[in-house]
Protein backbone atom coordinates (compact mmCIF):
# COMPACT_ATOMS: atom_id res chain seq x y z
CA UNK A 1 0.00 0.00 0.00
CA UNK A 2 1.28 3.47 -0.78
CA UNK A 3 0.23 6.52 1.06
CA UNK A 4 0.42 9.71 -0.89
CA UNK A 5 1.45 12.62 1.21
CA UNK A 6 0.23 16.05 0.25
CA UNK A 7 2.98 18.19 -1.13
CA UNK A 8 3.51 21.40 0.71
CA UNK A 9 5.38 24.26 -0.78
CA UNK A 10 8.67 24.37 0.95
CA UNK A 11 8.70 21.62 3.50
CA UNK A 12 11.40 19.03 3.19
CA UNK A 13 13.12 17.57 6.19
CA UNK A 14 16.24 19.55 6.91
CA UNK A 15 15.71 22.05 4.15
CA UNK A 16 13.51 25.12 4.00
CA UNK A 17 13.38 26.58 0.50
CA UNK A 18 11.31 29.55 1.66
CA UNK A 19 14.11 30.64 3.95
CA UNK A 20 16.71 30.00 1.29
CA UNK A 21 14.89 32.44 -0.99
CA UNK A 22 15.80 35.22 1.40
CA UNK A 23 19.46 34.69 0.51
CA UNK A 24 18.94 35.40 -3.20
CA UNK A 25 18.41 39.13 -3.86
CA UNK A 26 17.54 38.62 -7.54
CA UNK A 27 14.40 36.73 -6.52
CA UNK A 28 13.00 39.80 -4.81
CA UNK A 29 12.11 41.91 -7.79
CA UNK A 30 9.17 42.45 -10.08
CA UNK A 31 9.37 41.88 -13.83
CA UNK A 32 6.64 43.34 -16.02
CA UNK A 33 4.90 44.35 -12.79
CA UNK A 34 4.75 40.76 -11.48
CA UNK A 35 6.94 39.06 -8.89
CA UNK A 36 9.77 37.21 -10.62
CA UNK A 37 9.38 33.44 -10.88
CA UNK A 38 12.78 32.13 -11.91
CA UNK A 39 12.66 28.74 -13.66
CA UNK A 40 15.83 28.97 -15.73
CA UNK A 41 18.52 27.68 -13.38
CA UNK A 42 19.77 25.21 -15.99
CA UNK A 43 20.89 28.26 -18.00
CA UNK A 44 22.38 29.98 -14.98
CA UNK A 45 21.59 29.86 -11.29
CA UNK A 46 20.88 32.97 -9.25
CA UNK A 47 23.54 34.01 -6.74
CA UNK A 48 23.20 34.17 -2.98
CA UNK A 49 24.25 37.36 -1.20
CA UNK A 50 27.31 35.63 0.28
CA UNK A 51 28.71 35.01 -3.22
CA UNK A 52 28.02 38.58 -4.30
CA UNK A 53 29.73 39.84 -1.12
CA UNK A 54 32.75 37.59 -1.62
CA UNK A 55 33.29 38.90 -5.15
CA UNK A 56 32.76 42.48 -3.99
CA UNK A 57 35.28 42.05 -1.23
CA UNK A 58 37.97 40.88 -3.61
CA UNK A 59 37.72 44.10 -5.58
CA UNK A 60 37.14 46.30 -2.54
CA UNK A 61 39.90 44.86 -0.34
CA UNK A 62 42.09 42.10 -1.73
CA UNK A 63 42.52 43.60 -5.18
CA UNK A 64 45.86 42.32 -6.32
CA UNK A 65 47.37 39.88 -8.75
CA UNK A 66 48.16 36.43 -7.43
CA UNK A 67 51.35 34.32 -7.24
CA UNK A 68 53.47 37.41 -7.83
CA UNK A 69 54.07 40.36 -5.59
CA UNK A 70 55.33 40.21 -2.03
CA UNK A 71 52.91 42.82 -0.78
CA UNK A 72 50.10 41.99 1.61
CA UNK A 73 47.20 42.42 -0.80
CA UNK A 74 48.75 39.96 -3.21
CA UNK A 75 49.37 37.53 -0.35
CA UNK A 76 45.74 37.75 0.71
CA UNK A 77 44.41 37.37 -2.84
CA UNK A 78 46.70 34.40 -3.47
CA UNK A 79 45.67 32.73 -0.24
CA UNK A 80 41.98 33.15 -0.99
CA UNK A 81 42.38 31.95 -4.58
CA UNK A 82 44.19 28.80 -3.44
CA UNK A 83 41.70 28.32 -0.63
CA UNK A 84 38.95 28.29 -3.29
CA UNK A 85 40.85 25.54 -5.11
CA UNK A 86 40.88 23.51 -1.89
CA UNK A 87 37.13 23.96 -1.55
CA UNK A 88 36.63 22.66 -5.08
CA UNK A 89 38.91 19.72 -4.32
CA UNK A 90 36.87 18.81 -1.24
CA UNK A 91 33.58 19.37 -3.09
CA UNK A 92 34.53 16.92 -5.86
CA UNK A 93 36.44 14.68 -3.45
CA UNK A 94 39.53 14.88 -5.65
CA UNK A 95 42.66 13.20 -4.28
CA UNK A 96 44.86 16.26 -4.71
CA UNK A 97 44.56 20.01 -4.92
CA UNK A 98 46.87 20.00 -7.94
CA UNK A 99 44.21 18.09 -9.87
CA UNK A 100 41.92 21.15 -9.87
CA UNK A 101 42.45 23.53 -12.78
CA UNK A 102 40.49 26.78 -12.94
CA UNK A 103 39.04 27.57 -16.36
CA UNK A 104 36.49 30.02 -17.75
CA UNK A 105 33.80 27.38 -17.55
CA UNK A 106 32.78 23.90 -18.64
CA UNK A 107 33.30 24.74 -22.30
CA UNK A 108 36.89 25.83 -21.81
CA UNK A 109 37.59 22.79 -19.62
CA UNK A 110 36.37 20.43 -22.35
CA UNK A 111 38.33 22.32 -25.00
CA UNK A 112 41.42 22.08 -22.83
CA UNK A 113 41.14 18.30 -22.65
CA UNK A 114 40.33 17.97 -26.36
CA UNK A 115 43.22 20.15 -27.49
CA UNK A 116 45.84 19.09 -24.99
CA UNK A 117 45.08 15.47 -24.12
CA UNK A 118 43.07 14.58 -27.22
CA UNK A 119 45.48 16.03 -29.73
CA UNK A 120 48.43 14.24 -28.18
CA UNK A 121 46.88 10.76 -28.03
CA UNK A 122 44.47 10.53 -30.97
CA UNK A 123 45.62 8.97 -34.22
CA UNK A 124 43.82 8.41 -37.50
CA UNK A 125 41.24 5.66 -37.10
CA UNK A 126 40.83 6.18 -33.35
CA UNK A 127 37.38 6.91 -32.03
CA UNK A 128 35.84 9.48 -29.70
CA UNK A 129 32.55 8.40 -28.17
CA UNK A 130 29.82 10.88 -27.26
CA UNK A 131 26.06 10.44 -26.72
CA UNK A 132 23.11 11.80 -28.63
CA UNK A 133 22.04 13.99 -25.72
CA UNK A 134 25.22 16.04 -25.37
CA UNK A 135 25.28 19.82 -25.19
CA UNK A 136 27.03 21.37 -28.20
CA UNK A 137 30.02 22.13 -25.98
CA UNK A 138 30.62 18.40 -25.53
CA UNK A 139 30.27 17.73 -29.27
CA UNK A 140 31.99 20.53 -31.17
CA UNK A 141 35.44 20.40 -29.43
CA UNK A 142 35.60 16.68 -30.23
CA UNK A 143 34.41 17.22 -33.79
CA UNK A 144 37.16 19.82 -34.30
CA UNK A 145 39.68 17.39 -32.83
CA UNK A 146 38.51 14.57 -35.10
CA UNK A 147 38.87 16.79 -38.15
CA UNK A 148 42.43 17.59 -37.14
CA UNK A 149 43.53 14.06 -36.26
CA UNK A 150 41.50 11.88 -38.61
CA UNK A 151 39.79 10.24 -35.64
CA UNK A 152 36.10 9.36 -35.85
CA UNK A 153 33.27 10.76 -33.73
CA UNK A 154 30.96 7.92 -32.71
CA UNK A 155 27.54 8.66 -31.22
CA UNK A 156 25.70 6.50 -28.70
CA UNK A 157 21.96 6.84 -29.39
CA UNK A 158 19.41 7.63 -26.69
CA UNK A 159 15.95 6.17 -26.22
CA UNK A 160 12.72 8.07 -26.83
CA UNK A 161 12.54 8.71 -23.09
CA UNK A 162 15.95 10.36 -23.30
CA UNK A 163 17.98 7.59 -21.64
CA UNK A 164 21.40 6.28 -22.54
CA UNK A 165 21.33 2.53 -22.03
CA UNK A 166 24.24 0.37 -21.02
CA UNK A 167 23.91 -2.00 -23.97
CA UNK A 168 23.74 0.73 -26.63
CA UNK A 169 26.84 2.25 -25.05
CA UNK A 170 28.62 -1.10 -25.07
CA UNK A 171 27.69 -1.61 -28.71
CA UNK A 172 29.49 1.57 -29.76
CA UNK A 173 32.51 1.02 -27.55
CA UNK A 174 35.46 -0.59 -29.31
CA UNK A 175 39.18 -1.10 -28.93
CA UNK A 176 39.60 1.98 -31.11
CA UNK A 177 37.73 4.13 -28.56
CA UNK A 178 40.32 6.41 -26.97
CA UNK A 179 38.13 9.09 -25.41
CA UNK A 180 34.58 8.91 -24.04
CA UNK A 181 32.88 12.27 -23.39
CA UNK A 182 29.61 12.06 -21.49
CA UNK A 183 27.12 14.41 -19.92
CA UNK A 184 26.63 13.54 -16.27
CA UNK A 185 23.16 15.13 -16.52
CA UNK A 186 21.45 16.21 -19.76
CA UNK A 187 20.77 19.95 -19.97
CA UNK A 188 17.79 19.69 -22.31
CA UNK A 189 16.08 16.68 -20.72
CA UNK A 190 17.36 16.33 -17.15
CA UNK A 191 18.37 12.69 -17.67
CA UNK A 192 20.97 11.41 -15.20
CA UNK A 193 23.31 9.08 -17.03
CA UNK A 194 24.50 5.86 -15.36
CA UNK A 195 28.00 7.24 -15.50
CA UNK A 196 29.71 4.97 -12.95
CA UNK A 197 28.67 1.93 -14.95
CA UNK A 198 29.65 3.50 -18.29
CA UNK A 199 33.02 4.64 -16.96
CA UNK A 200 33.83 1.11 -15.82
CA UNK A 201 32.93 -0.26 -19.27
CA UNK A 202 35.05 2.38 -21.01
CA UNK A 203 38.01 1.68 -18.74
CA UNK A 204 37.81 -2.03 -19.58
CA UNK A 205 38.53 -0.98 -23.17
CA UNK A 206 41.32 1.35 -22.12
CA UNK A 207 39.45 4.56 -22.96
CA UNK A 208 39.75 7.77 -20.99
CA UNK A 209 36.47 9.31 -19.77
CA UNK A 210 35.51 12.98 -19.44
CA UNK A 211 32.28 13.90 -17.69
CA UNK A 212 30.49 17.15 -18.52
CA UNK A 213 29.15 18.00 -15.10
CA UNK A 214 27.67 21.42 -15.91
CA UNK A 215 24.11 20.32 -15.09
CA UNK A 216 25.08 17.78 -12.45
CA UNK A 217 27.01 19.59 -9.73
CA UNK A 218 24.01 21.31 -8.17
CA UNK A 219 21.58 18.39 -8.50
CA UNK A 220 23.44 15.13 -7.81
CA UNK A 221 26.33 14.26 -5.56
CA UNK A 222 29.69 14.17 -7.29
CA UNK A 223 32.65 12.14 -6.07
CA UNK A 224 35.29 11.92 -8.78
CA UNK A 225 37.22 9.18 -6.99
CA UNK A 226 34.16 6.99 -6.49
CA UNK A 227 33.11 7.58 -10.11
CA UNK A 228 36.70 6.96 -11.23
CA UNK A 229 36.26 9.45 -14.09
CA UNK A 230 39.48 10.71 -15.66
CA UNK A 231 38.28 14.28 -16.22
CA UNK A 232 35.35 16.22 -14.78
CA UNK A 233 34.28 19.65 -16.06
CA UNK A 234 31.81 22.11 -14.53
CA UNK A 235 30.90 25.80 -14.41
CA UNK A 236 30.67 27.97 -11.32
CA UNK A 237 27.63 29.89 -12.51
CA UNK A 238 25.44 26.80 -12.48
CA UNK A 239 26.39 26.15 -8.87
CA UNK A 240 25.21 29.53 -7.52
CA UNK A 241 28.63 31.03 -8.29
CA UNK A 242 29.81 33.75 -10.67
CA UNK A 243 30.01 33.49 -14.45
CA UNK A 244 33.39 33.20 -16.15
CA UNK A 245 34.83 30.65 -13.75
CA UNK A 246 34.83 26.89 -14.14
CA UNK A 247 36.78 23.84 -13.19
CA UNK A 248 38.60 21.02 -14.85
CA UNK A 249 39.37 18.09 -12.61
CA UNK A 250 41.88 15.65 -14.07
CA UNK A 251 43.76 12.69 -12.68
CA UNK A 252 47.26 13.83 -11.85
CA UNK A 253 48.92 11.15 -13.95
CA UNK A 254 47.03 12.37 -17.04
CA UNK A 255 47.42 16.10 -16.40
CA UNK A 256 51.13 15.60 -15.82
CA UNK A 257 51.64 13.98 -19.18
CA UNK A 258 49.60 16.56 -21.08
CA UNK A 259 51.19 19.47 -22.94
CA UNK A 260 50.09 22.98 -21.85
CA UNK A 261 46.90 24.34 -23.36
CA UNK A 262 47.87 28.00 -23.59
CA UNK A 263 51.21 29.70 -23.18
CA UNK A 264 51.83 32.78 -21.10
CA UNK A 265 52.56 34.01 -17.62
CA UNK A 266 52.04 31.90 -14.50
CA UNK A 267 52.23 28.64 -16.45
CA UNK A 268 56.01 28.78 -16.70
CA UNK A 269 58.90 28.19 -14.34
CA UNK A 270 61.55 29.86 -16.47
CA UNK A 271 61.67 31.35 -19.93
CA UNK A 272 64.56 31.98 -22.27
CA UNK A 273 64.34 32.39 -26.01
CA UNK A 274 65.87 28.93 -26.34
CA UNK A 275 63.72 27.06 -23.86
CA UNK A 276 60.76 27.36 -21.53
CA UNK A 277 60.29 25.16 -18.50
CA UNK A 278 56.67 24.72 -17.57
CA UNK A 279 55.26 25.18 -14.12
CA UNK A 280 53.89 22.40 -11.93
CA UNK A 281 50.27 21.30 -11.84
CA UNK A 282 47.80 22.88 -11.89
CA UNK A 283 49.55 26.15 -12.88
CA UNK A 284 50.79 24.63 -16.12
CA UNK A 285 47.20 24.98 -17.34
CA UNK A 286 46.48 28.43 -15.93
CA UNK A 287 48.22 30.84 -18.27
CA UNK A 288 47.73 34.54 -17.64
CA UNK A 289 45.95 36.31 -14.81
CA UNK A 290 42.98 34.13 -13.97
CA UNK A 291 39.49 35.12 -12.88
CA UNK A 292 40.61 35.65 -9.29
CA UNK A 293 37.35 37.12 -8.01
CA UNK A 294 35.42 34.43 -9.90
CA UNK A 295 37.38 31.61 -8.26
CA UNK A 296 36.92 33.15 -4.81
CA UNK A 297 33.22 33.64 -5.57
CA UNK A 298 33.00 29.98 -6.58
CA UNK A 299 34.58 29.05 -3.27
CA UNK A 300 31.89 31.08 -1.51
CA UNK A 301 29.20 29.36 -3.61
CA UNK A 302 30.50 25.95 -2.57
CA UNK A 303 30.49 27.08 1.07
CA UNK A 304 26.92 28.26 0.69
CA UNK A 305 25.75 25.10 -1.07
CA UNK A 306 27.48 22.85 1.43
CA UNK A 307 25.95 24.69 4.37
CA UNK A 308 22.86 22.60 3.53
CA UNK A 309 22.48 18.87 3.61
CA UNK A 310 22.92 18.03 -0.08
CA UNK A 311 20.62 15.04 0.14
CA UNK A 312 17.87 17.25 1.56
CA UNK A 313 18.37 19.84 -1.21
CA UNK A 314 18.16 17.17 -3.89
CA UNK A 315 15.09 15.61 -2.26
CA UNK A 316 13.41 19.02 -2.22
CA UNK A 317 14.17 19.61 -5.90
CA UNK A 318 12.91 16.13 -6.75
CA UNK A 319 9.63 16.85 -4.98
CA UNK A 320 9.12 20.11 -6.87
CA UNK A 321 10.00 18.40 -10.16
CA UNK A 322 7.49 15.60 -9.48
CA UNK A 323 4.83 18.17 -8.66
CA UNK A 324 5.55 20.02 -11.92
CA UNK A 325 5.68 16.83 -13.98
CA UNK A 326 2.35 15.59 -12.63
CA UNK A 327 0.70 18.95 -13.22
CA UNK A 328 2.00 19.40 -16.77
CA UNK A 329 1.04 15.85 -17.69
CA UNK A 330 -2.53 16.68 -16.77
CA UNK A 331 -2.68 19.81 -18.93
CA UNK A 332 -4.43 19.06 -22.21
CA UNK A 333 -2.31 19.66 -25.30
CA UNK A 334 0.98 19.46 -23.41
CA UNK A 335 3.68 16.94 -24.27
CA UNK A 336 6.74 16.33 -22.10
CA UNK A 337 10.06 15.81 -23.87
CA UNK A 338 12.46 13.65 -21.87
CA UNK A 339 10.84 11.26 -19.43
CA UNK A 340 13.76 9.19 -18.18
CA UNK A 341 13.20 7.69 -14.75
CA UNK A 342 15.20 9.44 -12.04
CA UNK A 343 15.67 12.61 -14.09
CA UNK A 344 16.48 15.85 -12.29
CA UNK A 345 15.71 19.54 -12.31
CA UNK A 346 14.62 20.16 -15.92
CA UNK A 347 11.27 19.86 -17.59
CA UNK A 348 11.14 20.28 -21.37
CA UNK A 349 7.70 20.48 -22.94
CA UNK A 350 5.67 21.39 -25.99
CA UNK A 351 2.16 22.77 -26.30
CA UNK A 352 -0.16 22.06 -29.22
CA UNK A 353 -1.50 25.59 -29.00
CA UNK A 354 1.71 27.56 -29.32
CA UNK A 355 5.32 27.47 -30.44
CA UNK A 356 7.89 27.43 -27.59
CA UNK A 357 9.04 30.93 -28.46
CA UNK A 358 5.51 32.29 -28.09
CA UNK A 359 5.11 30.37 -24.82
CA UNK A 360 8.31 31.98 -23.56
CA UNK A 361 7.14 35.52 -24.35
CA UNK A 362 3.69 35.00 -22.84
CA UNK A 363 4.85 33.44 -19.58
CA UNK A 364 7.54 36.13 -19.31
CA UNK A 365 4.80 38.75 -19.38
CA UNK A 366 3.44 36.95 -16.28
CA UNK A 367 6.81 37.24 -14.58
CA UNK A 368 7.83 33.62 -15.25
CA UNK A 369 11.32 33.14 -16.70
CA UNK A 370 11.80 29.92 -18.66
CA UNK A 371 14.09 28.99 -21.52
CA UNK A 372 12.88 28.30 -25.04
CA UNK A 373 14.83 27.04 -28.00
CA UNK A 374 17.10 24.11 -28.80
CA UNK A 375 19.09 24.45 -25.55
CA UNK A 376 22.39 24.06 -27.46
CA UNK A 377 21.45 20.44 -28.01
CA UNK A 378 20.25 20.33 -31.60
CA UNK A 379 20.82 16.56 -31.98
CA UNK A 380 18.34 16.07 -29.11
CA UNK A 381 15.77 18.20 -30.93
CA UNK A 382 16.41 16.24 -34.10
CA UNK A 383 15.83 12.96 -32.26
CA UNK A 384 12.34 14.11 -31.35
CA UNK A 385 11.72 15.73 -34.75
CA UNK A 386 11.21 19.18 -33.24
CA UNK A 387 12.94 22.54 -33.57
CA UNK A 388 12.65 23.71 -29.98
CA UNK A 389 11.09 23.12 -26.59
CA UNK A 390 10.05 25.24 -23.66
CA UNK A 391 12.09 24.30 -20.60
CA UNK A 392 11.42 25.03 -16.96
CA UNK A 393 14.38 24.19 -14.74
CA UNK A 394 14.82 24.22 -11.01
CA UNK A 395 17.23 25.39 -8.37
CA UNK A 396 17.24 24.96 -4.62
CA UNK A 397 15.17 28.14 -4.19
CA UNK A 398 12.20 26.98 -6.27
CA UNK A 399 8.99 25.85 -4.61
CA UNK A 400 5.70 24.45 -5.80
CA UNK A 401 4.41 28.04 -5.72
CA UNK A 402 6.71 28.70 -8.68
CA UNK A 403 5.22 25.72 -10.48
CA UNK A 404 1.72 27.04 -9.77
CA UNK A 405 2.75 30.40 -11.24
CA UNK A 406 4.01 28.62 -14.36
CA UNK A 407 0.75 26.71 -14.66
CA UNK A 408 -1.38 29.83 -14.50
CA UNK A 409 0.94 31.54 -17.00
CA UNK A 410 0.44 28.57 -19.32
CA UNK A 411 -3.30 29.13 -18.99
CA UNK A 412 -2.71 32.56 -20.51
CA UNK A 413 -1.05 30.83 -23.45
CA UNK A 414 -4.13 28.65 -23.88
CA UNK A 415 -6.38 31.71 -23.60
CA UNK A 416 -4.49 33.62 -26.25
CA UNK A 417 -3.75 30.78 -28.64
CA UNK A 418 -6.26 28.06 -27.73
CA UNK B 1 3.58 45.37 -21.20
CA UNK B 2 0.45 44.46 -23.08
CA UNK B 3 0.63 41.12 -24.82
CA UNK B 4 -2.27 42.07 -27.05
CA UNK B 5 -0.05 44.75 -28.54
CA UNK B 6 2.17 41.95 -29.76
CA UNK B 7 -0.33 39.22 -30.43
CA UNK B 8 -2.89 41.19 -32.44
CA UNK B 9 -5.84 39.22 -33.81
CA UNK B 10 -4.42 39.50 -37.32
CA UNK B 11 -1.12 38.00 -36.15
CA UNK B 12 -2.82 35.15 -34.29
CA UNK B 13 -4.97 34.43 -37.33
CA UNK B 14 -2.08 34.48 -39.80
CA UNK B 15 0.10 32.51 -37.38
CA UNK B 16 -2.49 29.77 -37.19
CA UNK B 17 -3.50 29.84 -40.85
CA UNK B 18 -0.66 31.32 -42.85
CA UNK B 19 -1.64 32.56 -46.32
CA UNK B 20 0.38 31.61 -49.40
CA UNK B 21 1.73 28.64 -47.46
CA UNK B 22 2.59 26.83 -50.68
CA UNK B 23 5.23 27.01 -53.37
CA UNK B 24 4.40 28.99 -56.51
CA UNK B 25 4.75 27.11 -59.78
CA UNK B 26 6.64 28.21 -61.74
CA UNK B 27 9.18 30.12 -59.70
CA UNK B 28 12.58 31.59 -60.49
CA UNK B 29 13.83 32.84 -57.13
CA UNK B 30 14.32 31.02 -53.85
CA UNK B 31 15.51 32.01 -50.42
CA UNK B 32 16.01 29.95 -47.30
CA UNK B 33 15.85 31.49 -43.85
CA UNK B 34 16.90 30.12 -40.52
CA UNK B 35 16.83 31.62 -37.06
CA UNK B 36 19.41 29.70 -35.04
CA UNK B 37 18.03 31.15 -31.82
CA UNK B 38 14.71 29.33 -31.98
CA UNK B 39 15.06 26.95 -34.92
CA UNK B 40 12.54 28.72 -37.13
CA UNK B 41 13.02 27.70 -40.75
CA UNK B 42 11.40 28.93 -43.92
CA UNK B 43 11.83 28.45 -47.63
CA UNK B 44 10.47 31.30 -49.74
CA UNK B 45 9.92 31.04 -53.49
CA UNK B 46 8.76 33.67 -55.90
CA UNK B 47 8.20 34.26 -59.57
CA UNK B 48 9.80 37.41 -60.86
CA UNK B 49 8.48 38.53 -64.25
CA UNK B 50 10.68 41.35 -65.40
CA UNK B 51 10.79 43.49 -62.31
CA UNK B 52 7.47 42.41 -60.82
CA UNK B 53 6.75 39.74 -58.21
CA UNK B 54 3.87 37.91 -59.85
CA UNK B 55 3.62 35.04 -57.39
CA UNK B 56 5.13 34.27 -54.01
CA UNK B 57 4.73 31.62 -51.32
CA UNK B 58 6.57 29.97 -48.46
CA UNK B 59 6.78 26.73 -46.54
CA UNK B 60 8.14 26.81 -43.04
CA UNK B 61 7.70 26.28 -39.39
CA UNK B 62 8.13 28.58 -36.48
CA UNK B 63 6.48 30.77 -33.91
CA UNK B 64 3.31 32.76 -34.48
CA UNK B 65 5.25 35.97 -35.10
CA UNK B 66 7.56 34.54 -37.77
CA UNK B 67 4.79 32.66 -39.56
CA UNK B 68 2.36 35.57 -39.47
CA UNK B 69 5.08 37.90 -40.69
CA UNK B 70 5.85 35.64 -43.68
CA UNK B 71 2.16 35.27 -44.40
CA UNK B 72 1.34 38.99 -44.40
CA UNK B 73 4.57 39.73 -46.27
CA UNK B 74 3.64 37.43 -49.16
CA UNK B 75 0.20 39.06 -49.33
CA UNK B 76 1.71 42.52 -49.40
CA UNK B 77 4.29 41.71 -52.06
CA UNK B 78 2.23 40.11 -54.79
CA UNK B 79 2.25 42.48 -57.76
CA UNK B 80 4.95 44.73 -56.31
CA UNK B 81 8.19 45.59 -58.07
CA UNK B 82 11.55 44.69 -56.56
CA UNK B 83 12.14 48.32 -55.72
CA UNK B 84 8.78 48.61 -53.98
CA UNK B 85 9.45 45.41 -52.04
CA UNK B 86 12.80 46.68 -50.83
CA UNK B 87 11.29 50.00 -49.80
CA UNK B 88 8.61 48.14 -47.85
CA UNK B 89 11.26 46.09 -46.03
CA UNK B 90 13.03 49.30 -45.11
CA UNK B 91 9.84 50.72 -43.60
CA UNK B 92 8.97 47.45 -41.88
CA UNK B 93 12.43 47.22 -40.35
CA UNK B 94 12.26 50.82 -39.15
CA UNK B 95 8.91 50.05 -37.52
CA UNK B 96 9.98 46.94 -35.59
CA UNK B 97 13.64 47.71 -34.91
CA UNK B 98 14.38 51.31 -35.84
CA UNK B 99 15.87 53.85 -33.48
CA UNK B 100 13.62 55.39 -30.89
CA UNK B 101 11.68 58.24 -32.40
CA UNK B 102 12.46 57.25 -35.97
CA UNK B 103 9.67 58.30 -38.24
CA UNK B 104 7.64 55.23 -39.04
CA UNK B 105 5.30 55.42 -41.98
CA UNK B 106 2.51 53.21 -40.63
CA UNK B 107 0.10 54.21 -43.39
CA UNK B 108 2.44 53.02 -46.10
CA UNK B 109 2.74 49.66 -44.37
CA UNK B 110 -0.99 48.91 -44.47
CA UNK B 111 -1.80 45.61 -42.79
CA UNK B 112 1.87 45.13 -41.93
CA UNK B 113 1.43 47.84 -39.30
CA UNK B 114 0.03 45.15 -36.94
CA UNK B 115 3.66 44.26 -36.21
CA UNK B 116 4.32 47.67 -34.64
CA UNK B 117 4.05 46.08 -31.16
CA UNK B 118 7.12 43.93 -31.83
CA UNK B 119 9.28 46.96 -31.10
CA UNK B 120 8.48 46.55 -27.39
CA UNK B 121 9.78 42.95 -27.49
CA UNK B 122 13.40 43.20 -28.66
CA UNK B 123 13.89 39.43 -28.31
CA UNK B 124 11.23 38.89 -30.95
CA UNK B 125 12.42 41.30 -33.66
CA UNK B 126 14.28 38.49 -35.39
CA UNK B 127 11.09 36.44 -35.55
CA UNK B 128 9.30 39.28 -37.32
CA UNK B 129 12.11 39.96 -39.80
CA UNK B 130 13.09 36.38 -40.74
CA UNK B 131 10.77 36.32 -43.77
CA UNK B 132 11.98 39.70 -44.97
CA UNK B 133 15.66 38.76 -44.70
CA UNK B 134 14.84 35.64 -46.67
CA UNK B 135 13.12 37.76 -49.29
CA UNK B 136 16.23 39.90 -49.61
CA UNK B 137 18.30 36.82 -50.21
CA UNK B 138 15.83 35.44 -52.77
CA UNK B 139 15.81 38.73 -54.69
CA UNK B 140 19.59 38.77 -54.81
CA UNK B 141 19.55 35.08 -55.68
CA UNK B 142 22.31 34.44 -53.17
CA UNK B 143 23.42 30.98 -52.22
CA UNK B 144 23.06 29.78 -48.63
CA UNK B 145 20.70 30.73 -45.88
CA UNK B 146 19.38 34.09 -44.82
CA UNK B 147 20.23 34.68 -41.20
CA UNK B 148 18.66 37.10 -38.84
CA UNK B 149 21.98 37.72 -37.13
Amino acid sequence: MTISTPITSAAAPGFDARRVREDFPALHQDVHGKPLVYLDTAATSLKPQSVIDAVDEVYAKDCANIHRAVHLLSQRATARYEEARKKVQAFLNAAKKSEIVFTRGTTEAINLVAQSFGASVLREGDEVLVTELEHHSNIVPWQMLCQRTGAKLVVVPMTDRGEVLRNSFEEKLSDRTKVVALAHVSNALGTVLPVAELIALAHERGAVVLLDGAQAVSHVEVDVQALDCDFYAFSGHKLYGPTGIGVLYGKERLLDAMPPYQGGGDMIRSVTFEETIYNDLPYKFEAGTPNIAGAIGLGAAIDYYQSFDQKAVHAHERRVLEYATDALELLPGVRLIGTAPGKVAALSFLMDAAHPHDIGTIVDSEGVAIRTGHHCAQPVMEHFGIAATARASLGMYNTTDDVDALLSALEKVQELFG
Amino acid sequence: MDLRELYQEVILDHGKNPRNHRFPDPYNREGRGYNPLCGDKITLRLQLDGDTITDIGFIGQGCAISQASCSTMTQALKGKTVEEAEALFGKFHAMVAGDEGSDTDLDALGKLAVFAGVREFPMRVKCATLGWHTLNQALRNEEGEAKTE
